[in-house]
């Protein structure tokens, strides 16, 4: 094919539209292929709430429940563990709940709960998902030597207070997150509904 | 057009270049004759990835990508499909040995510059299959949905929520799926690890080797044995690919194979190392394991990580600690390539790094301890000084002389 006469302006032109228009269709097309990654329809449908009797919980002992495929935490504090709280305030990151998305507003105490005694903490690390190991006694431990009981994520040794403050040296930048939850009796909570006895 | 030979191969090659690209390729392809042992392993890690690709095509037979079905099919694989054990132990301690061959081979060329000029672009492709091969390797061992599937998937994704802005989250989310690691995932690791991560990395092992075979391999000396040629036109340092570097490479192939074949048949798991023993119990999203390590490949990367007691800046530096590699062909400044000539600080240098990459890669695997941390952070420095120093002493040194032609070879 002759190359004389090639009105190169127009050629160039027209490859640009042409790539242009292309371009386009291919970010449409591309559309369904990113959004089919998103959680589907089933995977939204499966948030109930949780219930959870509390009356078998012995001072210092801890159960786990699951909601939404998580684990949550449960644990009865003593008293002991209680008063060593405030003290701890120095030593934490978040002391006094500044991150006001890591719990509801009822939690946004010095004990961050509803009842002084019951901790319920989503058992997710916030610094990569793991799900921290409780250590409830008040004994030196290998990662703390004065350890007031709480919560230390094994796998890159994020350490919590018993109401799940993250302690300063720890990877995890905010407190373990407390889920919403709302007492049905005085001995069962609901994991998941924020209002009472609704 | 019409090829002077009226043979079976004349007429093909009318058609398509087999005998120019064989020619091209391996019979006229000029290799230096100086290579040594550290050149087996471009060679050993296309062994390696043939061999993934072969095995995992059997294990895709049998093996059932749901959060019901996998765990218990791969025991199935390992107890009662007729030699299943093999071909998953040949595929999960093969992806081993896979990464021991890429890292030395990247160690290779560490040594000898062959990421400098004219190569920087094979480097570049080299880096793109590494970090293709981490991904295919990570999602790899998320589908036997064990212990350490899990909560490994959990860990790695949720990297990805340091992005600041709430963009972090919203991605973990798309990753996932779902609001937690689920059969979502699972499903979708099993389609990239099966279908596209295979034939990304493919593809760039063959824009690695075009681009090599466009300008040259290197070598230990690293001299451009181009610059000296005999009267047909032939580099008086090289030799023709085949018959004398296939024949070689079979003598590393098979000792290669003899140690693979040690580990395969008598420590598959490797005491923990290739196949951790949280593995062998089934998902549990409630329960963390007691210690949640990365498999040894990862575990350089992984200890930088932990190194850092900051989430965005640990993430950060291990992103780094990747890419930083990317640009090694640019902090390199030395007028000569291989260390051989290169001044004493690159001579002592480099095998600290060396060294302090070993040490990073096991504590990756340990309990983050307090010495094991302090250790990390010293690892750490060592691997970003070398890098980000590089520039300077590289510039800085005396350098030796390079030779006119290569020293050593047959």
């Amino acid at each position: 094919m002759s190359q004389d006469g090639v009105n190169q302006g127009r050629r160039t032109l027209l490859v640009g539209a042409t790539a242009a228009v292309g371009a386009v269709g291919a970010g449409f097309l591309a559309v369904p292929y990113v959004k089919s990654w998103n959680p589907s329809e089933k995977a939204k449908a499966a948030g109930a709430p949780t219930s959870v009797d509390v009356s078998k919980i012995e001072p210092g002992a801890m159960i786990v429940a699951e909601w939404r495929g998580k684990p949550v935490y449960v644990a009865r504090r003593t008293p002991e563990t209680l008063g060593y709280l405030e003290g701890l305030n120095g030593q934490l990151k978040d002391p006094n709940n500044s991150n006001k998305e890591q719990q509801p507003d009822y939690a946004d105490n010095l004990h961050r709960s509803r009842k002084p005694e019951l901790a319920v903490l989503l058992g997710v690390c916030t610094h990569l998902g793991c799900a921290p190991t409780y250590h409830p006694e008040v004994k030196p431990e290998p990662f703390d030597a004065n350890w007031k009981g709480g919560w230390y994520c094994p796998c890159h040794g994020s350490r919590f207070d018993f109401s799940g403050r993250v302690f300063n040296g720890s990877p995890a930048a905010d407190n373990l997150v407390v889920p919403p939850y709302s007492f049905e009796t005085t001995e069962v909570i609901v994991i998941g509904i924020d209002e009472e006895n609704a | 057009m019409s090829n002077q030979k009226n043979t079976l191969m004349g007429w093909i090659d009318d058609r398509l270049p087999v005998t120019q690209a064989y020619e091209k390729h391996m019979s006229k392809y000029y290799a230096p004759k100086n290579f040594n042992f550290w050149y087996f392993f471009g060679v050993l890690s296309m062994l390696m990835l043939v061999n993934q690709i072969l095995s995992g095509i059997w294990l895709t037979m049998n093996y059932v990508p749901s959060v019901e079905g996998a765990f218990a099919s791969v025991e199935y694989i390992m107890r009662d499909v007729e030699w299943g054990w093999l071909i998953r132990y040949m595929h999960s301690t093969g992806a081993s040995f896979f990464f021991i061959a890429v890292y030395l081979h990247m160690m290779r060329a560490l040594l000898y510059g062959s990421y400098q000029k004219p190569r920087e672009l094979i480097w570049i492709f080299g880096m793109l299959i590494y970090l293709a091969l981490m991904a295919e390797a990570f999602m790899g061992y998320v589908l036997p949905w064990g212990q350490m599937s899990y909560w490994g998937a959990q860990v790695i994704i949720s990297l990805f929520g340091v992005i600041p802005f709430g963009l972090g989250d919203a991605l973990v989310e798309w990753v996932r799926g779902d609001y937690l690691i689920s059969g979502a995932t699972l499903n979708r690791f099993f389609a990239l690890h099966v279908i596209a991560l295979p034939l990304v990395i493919v593809m760039l092992v063959v824009l690695h080797l075009l681009a090599l075979h466009e300008v040259g391999s290197n070598n230990p000396d690293g001299i451009d044995i181009k610059k000296l040629v005999d009267e047909n036109g032939k580099p008086l340092d090289g030799v023709p690919f085949h018959p004398y570097y296939t024949v070689h490479d079979l003598v590393g192939i098979v000792v290669f194979l003899m140690a693979f074949s040690v580990v395969l048949f008598f420590f598959p798991e490797a005491n923990g190392f290739f196949l951790e023993a949280p593995n062998f119990e089934p998902a549990n999203g409630l329960k963390t394991p007691e210690h949640i390590a990365p498999v040894w490949y990862f575990g350089a990367f992984y200890a930088i990580l932990r190194a850092v007691p900051d989430k965005l800046m640990g993430v950060v530096a291990m992103g780094g600690a990747i890419a930083i590699l990317f640009v090694l062909p640019w902090l390199d400044r030395s007028p000569v390539r291989s260390w051989r000539y290169k001044g004493m600080i690159s001579k002592i240098f480099l095998p600290v790094f060396a060294v302090a990459f070993v040490l990073l890669t096991w504590l990756g695997t340990q309990p983050a301890t307090e010495i094991n941390t302090f250790l990390s952070r010293v690892g750490s420095v060592i691997y970003f000084g070398f890098f980000l120093l590089m520039p300077f002493y590289t510039r800085m040194e005396k350098t030796k002389p390079v030779p006119e032609r290569v020293t050593g070879g047959h």
